[in-house]
């Protein structure tokens, strides 16, 4: 009688242990910079999250292997797993901020974290780099002096796309009459382009019809169906995991030419097309940087990180879309770090104060793009006090069922435009928080 | 020994109805309330507060809640995630849109989350047992469809929104220290409180409730009241629990983030704790909260070169494993493994 | 019209689909009174296990689908014995717990071998639009249905022709009894699993090839769950005519009720078919009718 007692004990003091388990922080290595790194392998969003994690790793190891760091400072980066759900981020922000010699940025990887982060941020003093998601009104640099939305945000982002559906059309006027449907993700999210759409529409004249799907989005003949009776000259698709490729392949088998369907910048991934199949061949999606891997950075990559045996996770997913974007992502990251050092002292890891200072001023031109190994790749950026995006350049690329093609130059967004949107929305959320926006003079 | 009654005798009715008859247990509780005053926010470190501690009080608040539901009045729910959103969203939009006092505004976002319970609790006066508990998914994924829609989070274009600071009676609730303590006495406030509802005359309907409905009707008991109370009660519990969520430890609100997955968290911590016992419903907040960290952290300390990935499926495996693991030791939870060493402990060293 | 019809086709259709993950459960729900949550997790288990040996492995179809058979036969096997025979006679809830435990625990072997990326699985289902004057129907769909029928016939003949069906259905009318003739509970149990693993087989190969499998594929059991209320828990005619029930009132409130009320509310509104349908029917459309006694 007493043994399965004593057992059952011993699982309470189990409880015990995972109690104290806490208090543990590890090492400070003093010349290395830390660098915390959120991200989601798994859950429901797991297949964008895996490329991004992988391509963030690797270029962290393409400096410390072939450059040795920056200016000789080695960057150790940590991953925390966040599942892309929020407590589980604040979790890790909060295990990872203060490991090493303390985390100078992060990058939430979700509009739910960052939300949670950014008040938190601004008390630890960390910068906070969210690429497309999070607040677009960040953008707008005044308000939120350390959160920054390079290179680009879904509203810029869309009215580069009707630029481009507009060049197709021959110009502004022959959008006159047509009709273009918005399907998104029934969320925050998939709203958020609404006003820019609804700006245009009533501008030059396009009927907008918008067609929410709810999310997960595992099935979507309804929807689909009432597109096929609108008969869209074009589609807009707004969809987030699961819904991208099931959107595809149910308006392809609906008969709708996907060629005139334009994801955003988040139904612009692989794993949007792949699982769609041949329906996916031709679609189009809006980015923030070239895809595929001919650019030089790759060879880079297969000398240092590949063949060394070093690549993170599986290593199968270099060139994919999420991969390039956790290439750039730590890209600006580093430059950063390095026009810090530039401006600080060379040789040893930056404070926050400098790391901040460095993102307030980030500016990446062409030819340094170039010399990165990124050219075309990464978009050029100029951050300013108040603009905290750059020029948000973005470019059109097309799914041929093998990978993607980019068929348009870099898009210049409408930026009187979104420039006022930001400026009215941030300032609306400064005054909620009581933040008093900084002069920029 | 250690844990013996003998001596205490209760020389009036009052004292025999005490919350606590046993000194042992009056020693017990008072020291862990004491503790987790007056030495916790010193000694925890700040990672601990903010990411441990603080989600482990806010679940605990939500456990007690549903345990209210489900331990004492047998009803099945799978709608805590939603209840918990009604809550928060229920707050932020009564700070945002009237002038009325942050006590005035929680227990009002509480009010408004009993009046959803008991909507989605009038079926429960039909239907039973699992096809209740899926009739509940109804609230679940109603709920949430309906606080996305833009009005409730005041046309955010994110639809994500920041919580507004708080102030209690004058109080700035700011730092972790501030907000571990708001928490934590609200936790005892109404941990006193459900401990106190279910030993009442209500409580014991419920139980009756539980153990057959048809019985406790014929005694006259009337079973709409008391499921619905049973509805309100427990939905008032996981409406501030879900305030605290959001205002204290995310600082944000977001809809979809109130999702089925939370709802399981909370029953699995009721089913680990102890149906129909507040002290587990403490023990399975802990196990569902910290144990999951506890995995994802543990092969870096032990120097395994797992990536991060590997660790997280791991994890769920483990996590999953380790739910059926209690539930074969001990399937009616970790509360009743306490009150099993209680028993021990009463003749120990001397067992014969 | 046409445009209505072609609505309610593909309610339909979706029902169907709908109606293959709550078969599942209903098999188990019957033989073993216990509500299966990780039937889900083993349609998720068996997709990325088919699609894993394929893609990773190399394997063709014809290999990779028969072990995958054999895979939840043994998965059936060590549920039975790790989880069912421990906690026999337990309360409902506590079962019901655990296989949200195994739901966890499945999901988490299946990455450990694969991974959670998604994967692509095409065995060959042609997924060309069909015309019929102005509608469009899409092949995919009515070949699924095909498989449906083929299935649920199968298991008619099964379970009325076969002497382990017999076995099944005696157990089902009363365990107690049924035992006391000699039939073995653990067998059956390991039957029926097998059986519903089967199910998840086929559930895992048609939603993966409409989804592509991914760790997402799960939350169609949330789509299942209003279809198997509304059947009732322990019918199979039930749970397809559940199926069809939902999935042509989710399509038709999605079309002509969601513009109304703001789109995208077929999360819920099939719950809500099913909430209401219960309120005057406690047990289902064609469930046991629950009598209580003192």
């Amino acid at each position: 009688m007493t043994t399965p007692i004593l057992k059952k004990a011993a699982f309470i003091g189990l409880g015990a242990v995972i109690g104290l388990g806490s208090i543990f922080a590890a090492k400070a290595q003093a010349e290395e910079q830390y660098l915390p790194s959120l991200v989601y392998r798994t859950g429901p969003f797991a297949p964008s999250g895996i490329g991004f994690a992988d391509g963030f790793a690797d270029y962290v190891t393409l400096i410390n292997e072939r450059d040795g760091g920056i200016n000789g400072v080695k960057i150790r980066l940590e991953e925390c797993e966040t599942a892309y759900s929020n407590d589980r981020g604040v979790e890790c922000y909060e295990r990872l901020k203060d490991r090493g010699n303390g985390a100078t940025v992060v990058a939430p990887l979700s509009t739910g974290i960052t939300y949670a982060v950014i008040p938190r941020s601004r008390r630890d003093g960390i910068v906070v780099s969210t690429m497309g998601y999070g607040r677009a009104d960040a953008a707008y640099g005044p308000v939120l002096d350390n959160v920054f939305m390079v290179p680009t945000t879904y509203w810029s982002s869309m009215t580069a796309t009707l630029q481009y559906i507009a060049d197709q059309e021959g110009g502004w006027e022959n959008l006159q009459g047509k009709d273009i449907v918005h399907a998104y993700h029934d969320s925050a999210y998939g709203r958020e382009p609404l006003g820019v759409l609804r700006h245009y529409a009533e501008e030059y004249g396009f009927t907008l019809h918008e067609m929410a799907i709810s999310p997960p989005g595992v099935e979507q003949r309804s929807v689909w169906t009432q597109i096929r009776r609108i008969q869209p000259d074009w589609v807009s698709l707004y969809g987030w995991g699961v819904m991208n490729p099931t959107a595809i392949r149910t308006a392809a088998s609906m008969g709708i030419d996907v060629s005139r369907m334009i994801g955003g910048i988040y139904a612009a991934q692989d794993d949007a097309v792949e699982p769609a199949g041949r329906s996916a061949v031709g679609y189009k999606a809006v980015t923030f940087h070239g895809p595929g891997a001919d650019y030089p950075i790759y060879d880079d990559l297969k000398q240092y990180v590949y063949d060394r045996g070093l690549a993170a996770g599986d290593g199968d997913l270099s060139g994919t879309i999420a991969y390039n974007r956790g290439l750039i992502n730590a890209g600006y990251i580093v430059e950063a770090w390095r026009q810090a050092q530039a401006e600080h002292g060379e040789g040893r890891p930056v404070t926050r104060e400098e790391t901040l200072w460095a993102w307030q001023q980030l500016t990446i031109p062409e030819s340094r793009t170039e010399e990165l190994g990124m050219g075309g790749l990464m978009p050029p950026v100029e951050v300013t006090c108040e603009n905290h995006e750059g020029p948000g350049l973005v470019l059109i690329q097309q799914w041929n069922g093998e990978s993607w093609e980019q068929v348009t130059d870099w898009l210049e967004p409408n930026r009187e435009l979104v420039e006022g949107m930001y400026k009215a929305s941030a300032e609306r959320y400064a005054q909620e928080e009581g933040i008093e926006p900084r002069s920029c003079d | 020994m250690i844990y013996r009654e003998s001596g205490q005798f209760k020389k009036t009715y009052h004292a025999d109805q005490a919350i606590l008859p046993l000194r042992q247990d009056q020693i017990f509780v008072l020291g862990a309330i004491l503790f987790a005053f007056l030495v916790v926010p010193f000694v925890a470190s700040n990672y601990a507060m903010n990411s441990l501690l603080l989600p482990f009080l806010i679940y605990s608040l939500a456990a007690i809640g549903l345990n209210l539901l489900v331990g004492y009045c047998g009803q099945i729910s799978l709608g805590t995630g939603g209840f918990m959103a009604v809550g928060a969203f229920a707050a932020w939009n009564l700070a945002l849109r009237t002038e009325l006092p942050m006590p005035v505004i929680f227990i009002l976002a509480g009010l408004i989350t009993a009046g959803t319970g008991v909507l989605f609790g009038l079926p429960a006066l039909r239907i039973k047992g699992f096809y209740l508990a899926v009739t509940t998914l109804a609230a679940q994924f109603f709920l949430i469809w309906l606080l996305q829609r833009p009005w409730f989070n005041n046309y955010s274009p994110t639809g994500v929104i920041s919580a507004p600071s708080i102030n209690m009676f004058g109080w700035q609730v700011d730092s972790v220290t501030d907000r571990y303590y708001l928490a934590l006495i609200i936790l005892v406030i109404m941990a006193l409180l459900a401990k106190n509802i279910v030993r009442s005359s209500t409580g014991r309907k419920w139980m009756a409730i539980r153990d057959m409905d048809v019985a406790a009707e014929i005694i006259g008991i009337r079973p709409m009241a008391t499921k619905l109370k049973a509805f309100a009660v427990s939905s008032f519990f996981i409406g501030i629990a879900g305030i605290l969520w959001a205002f204290l430890y995310l600082g944000q609100l977001e809809a979809e983030a109130f999702n089925i997955y939370t709802s399981f968290d909370v029953l699995f911590m009721i089913i680990i704790g102890g149906l129909g016992s507040i002290l587990g419903c403490f023990l399975g907040a802990a196990f569902v909260v910290l144990v999951p960290i506890f995995l994802n952290v543990v092969p870096s300390w032990l120097g395994l070169p797992l990536g991060t990935a590997m660790i997280s499926y791991i994890e769920i495996f483990i996590f999953g494993s380790l739910i059926i693991f209690f539930l074969i030791v001990e399937p009616h939870g970790m509360a009743r493994l306490w009150s099993i060493i209680k028993q021990k402990l009463r003749l120990w060293p001397f067992p014969y | 019209m046409a445009f209505f019809i072609e609505v309610l086709v593909g309610g339909l259709l979706a029902g169907i689909m709908y109606s293959l993950v709550a078969l599942g459960f209903v098999l188990i729900f019957k033989a073993s009174g216990v509500f299966n949550f990780a039937q889900a997790a083993m349609v998720l288990f068996a997709a990325m296990f088919i699609a894993g040996m394929y893609g990773d492995w190399g394997v063709p179809f014809w290999i990779a689908i028969p072990a995958t058979i054999v895979l939840m036969i043994g998965v059936a096997w060590g549920i039975e014995r790790v989880v069912l025979r421990p906690l026999v006679n337990q309360e409902p809830i506590i079962m019901f717990m655990s296989t949200i435990g195994i739901f966890f625990a499945l999901i988490g072997i299946a990455e450990i071998f694969w991974g959670s990326r998604s994967r692509t699985l095409d065995v060959g289902i042609p997924s060309d639009p069909i015309f019929v004057g102005d509608m469009l129907f899409q092949m995919y769909d009515l070949i699924t249905a095909g498989i449906v029928a083929v299935l649920v016939v199968l298991l008619v003949i099964f379970s009325q022709k076969t002497r382990m069906g017999r076995v099944l259905r005696a157990v089902a009318d009363d365990h107690q009894a049924a035992q006391s003739v000699g039939i073995k509970l653990n067998t059956v149990w390991v039957v029926v699993w097998s059986i519903s693993g089967v199910v998840a087989v086929v559930a895992g190969i048609v939603w993966g090839g409409a989804l592509g499998v991914q760790p997402v594929m799960v939350d169609v059991a949330f789509k299942a769950l209003p279809v198997l209320l509304l059947g009732g828990l322990t019918s199979i005619p039930g749970a397809i005519i559940a199926g069809l029930i939902i999935g042509a009132g989710e399509a038709l409130a999605e079309v002509y009720l969601g513009p109304i009320i703001g789109g995208g509310i077929d999360n819920w509104f099939a719950y809500i078919i099913a909430m209401a349908f219960m309120v005057w029917r406690p047990e289902g459309l064609f469930g046991e009718k629950i009598i209580e006694r003192i």
